[in-house]
C-alpha cells in the first residue's frame, strides 16, 4: 500500500499544508542534527586527530583484520549451520516420531537460549578456546533457525512434486534428493541471505569472550587511540555498509525469483530475520 | 546443583531484572515502532526519510555495537545514563525498528479499499491511519510482534556487556566466584526457556483471540 492510498491527491490547500509540514519536518530534522553536532563540538569530539587516527594505514589494517575475522566467523558457522540445519529439517519431517521429537526439542532449546549465554558457557564453563566457542554457539543457534527455514522451503513445495517422484518409482530418499530439495533450496536462497545478515551481526557477540572480531578490535583501537566514540561509530558504519549490501542482495534475489515462473506458486520463502522469525 | 540453590536469591534478582528490562524495552519499542511505521507511510517526505534511516540503521547494526556506541561512546558527548536505563533505551530503539517493519507490513496487508472507503467518508490521514487501518493492521501482526518479544527476552542478555546486573551477568559473576560454571549456565538456560516458552504460549492465545474470522 503506498502513500497515495491514505490521502486524496492533494488540492492547492493540501499541497500548501504538506509543503509547510515538509518545511517544519525538515527544520526539525536539521535541528536534531545541529544539536548532535553541537554536542560533539562542545565536547571536543570533532577534533580532527580523533577521527584521522582511525584512517592511518596501521589502524585500517587493524580494522581490516577484525573484519576478516568477523567474516570468517560468519562464513564458517554458516556452512556448519547449513549442514546441521539440513539434518535437523529432515529429522523434523521424519516419519519416526522419536526422531521428530528429538529434533523439535533441539530446536526449541537452541532457539530459546540466548546466544551469548551459549558462548559464555562454552568458553568459561567448558574451557573451549574463544574462537571455537563462538563458532559452536553460532552454529548451534543458527542450525535451529536454518532448519525452520529449510523446512518451510520443503513444505512450500507443491505436494504433487513428491507424489510424482513416487509415481515413477523413486524411494523416499531419492525423491527428497533429486526432486524436492533442489527446488526447495532455490526458494530458500533469499531467506538464507537475510539470515546471513543476522549471523554477521551476531558475530559481534564474540566481544564477550574477547575474540578479536571487528567490535573487539574497535574497542582495542579506541582504548589505544583514546577515541572510543569514533572507533565504535566506525565499527557501526562498517557493519551497516556490509549488511546493507547483503540485504539488497537478498532483495534482488527475491525480486528475481518473484519474476521467474519456475518457483511459482508460493514464490520464495519469506523470513524476516530471526528478530521476528515468522516463516510465512 | 547445590550452587544454584545456594545462590537462589541472587539468581532470582537477576531474573527479575531480566524480566523488567524486557517489559520496559518492549513498551518503548511498541510506542516508538508504531510512530516510526506511521512516519514511513506519511505524506511528508522528511518524516518518511527519517523513518527509513531509523529502521535501516538500527536493523543493520549489531545490537552489541549499539550498546557499545551508546554506553561507552556517547558518554564522551555527555549522554550517559545508569546501565539499566541505557539498556532500556538501546533495546527499545533497536526493537522499535523491527516493530516498525512488522507494523508496516501489517499496514500493507490491509486491503486498500479500507483506506479508500475511509477517505471517501472524508477522514484525514491521521484518522484513516489511526481509526481504520492500524486497528486492522495490528491484529495481523500479533505473531511477529510476539516473536519480537521472545527475541527481546534473549537480547536482554547482551546488556550484561554494559554491566546491567541481569540474569547473564549474575550467572557469569557467580561462575567466576564459585568455579561451578556448568550448573549455573544450565540453570540460566532453563530460566530463559521458562521465560520464553510461556510467553510464546500467551502470544499464541492472544493471536487466536484477535484473529479476524472470515
Amino acid at each position: 500500500m503506498t502513500v497515495a492510498v491514505f490521502a486524496d491527491p492533494l488540492g492547492p490547500r493540501g499541497k500548501i499544508k504538506v509543503a509547510v509540514a515538509t518545511l517544519f519536518g525538515g527544520v526539525a530534522v536539521a535541528g536534531v542534527l545541529y544539536v548532535a553536532f553541537r554536542r560533539f563540538q562542545s565536547n571536543g569530539q570533532l577534533e580532527g586527530k580523533l577521527w584521522s587516527d582511525l584512517f592511518t594505514g596501521e589502524s585500517l589494517r587493524f580494522f581490516w583484520g577484525g573484519l576478516k575475522n568477523t567474516l570468517k566467523l560468519a562464513g564458517v558457522s554458516l556452512v556448519l549451520a547449513l549442514v546441521l540445519g539440513m539434518v535437523l529439517a529432515l529429522a523434523r519431517l521424519s516419519r519416526r516420531t522419536p526422531v521428530r521429537w528429538l529434533a523439535t526439542l533441539w530446536l526449541q532449546f537452541f532457539r530459546g537460549v540466548p546466544l551469548v549465554v551459549l558462548m559464555l558457557f562454552f568458553y568459561f564453563g567448558l574451557d573451549i578456546p574463544n574462537y571455537t566457542a563462538i563458532i559452536m554457539g553460532l552454529t548451534l543457534y543458527n542450525s535451529a533457525v536454518l532448519a525452520e527455514i529449510i523446512r518451510a522451503g520443503i513444505l512450500s513445495l507443491d505436494r504433487g512434486q513428491r507424489e510424482a517422484a513416487f509415481a515413477i518409482g523413486m524411494t523416499d530418499g531419492q525423491a527428497m534428493r533429486a526432486v524436492v530439495l533442489p527446488q526447495a533450496i532455490r526458494r530458500m536462497v533469499p531467506a538464507l541471505v537475510s539470515q546471513l545478515v543476522v549471523l554477521l551481526k551476531d558475530t559481534s557477540l564474540g566481544v564477550a569472550v574477547l575474540y578479536e572480531e571487528l567490535l573487539r578490535r574497535g574497542e582495542l583501537a579506541g582504548e589505544f587511540l583514546k577515541n572510543k566514540l569514533q572507533a565504535f561509530l566506525f565499527v557501526a558504519a562498517i557493519f551497516l555498509i556490509v549488511n546493507l549490501l547483503l540485504s539488497s542482495a537478498a532483495r534482488w534475489l527475491e525480486g528475481r525469483q518473484g519474476k521467474a515462473k519456475k518457483v511459482a506458486p508460493g514464490g520464495p520463502v519469506r523470513v524476516s530475520g530471526v528478530e521476528d522469525l515468522t516463516v510465512a | 546443583m547445590g550452587v544454584l540453590l545456594d545462590n537462589l536469591p541472587a539468581f532470582g534478582e537477576g531474573l527479575r531484572t531480566t524480566a523488567a528490562l524486557t517489559l520496559a524495552s518492549y513498551l518503548v519499542a511498541l510506542v516508538l515502532g508504531t510512530f516510526v511505521a506511521a512516519m514511513r507511510v506519511s505524506p511528508i517526505p522528511p518524516l518518511r526519510w527519517l523513518g527509513t534511516v531509523w529502521t535501516e540503521t538500527l536493523r543493520n547494526v549489531p545490537l552489541t555495537v549499539l550498546f557499545f556506541v551508546f554506553f561507552f561512546g556517547f558518554t564522551k558527548i555527555g549522554v550517559s545514563y545508569v546501565p539499566f536505563v541505557s539498556a532500556v533505551i538501546v533495546l527499545g530503539c533497536y526493537t522499535s525498528a523491527f516493530v516498525a517493519e512488522a507494523i508496516r507490513s501489517g499496514i500493507n496487508s490491509v486491503a486498500p479499499g479500507q483506506a479508500e472507503a475511509a477517505r471517501a467518508l472524508g477522514l484525514t490521514f491521521a484518522q484513516v491511519l489511526g481509526t481504520i487501518v492500524l486497528p486492522q493492521a495490528l491484529r495481523t501482526v500479533v505473531a511477529p510482534l510476539g516473536s519480537l518479544f521472545v527475541a527481546l527476552i534473549k537480547n536482554t542478555s547482551i546488556a550484561f556487556t554494559i554491566a546491567v546486573v541481569e540474569l547473564t551477568r549474575v550467572v557469569k559473576e557467580l561462575a567466576s566466584v564459585t568455579g561451578e560454571a556448568i550448573p549455573l549456565y544450565l540453570g540460566a538456560a532453563v530460566a530463559y526457556l521458562l521465560l520464553a516458552l510461556p510467553s510464546s504460549a500467551v502470544i499464541g492465545a492472544i493471536e487466536r483471540k484477535v484473529a479476524i474470522r472470515r
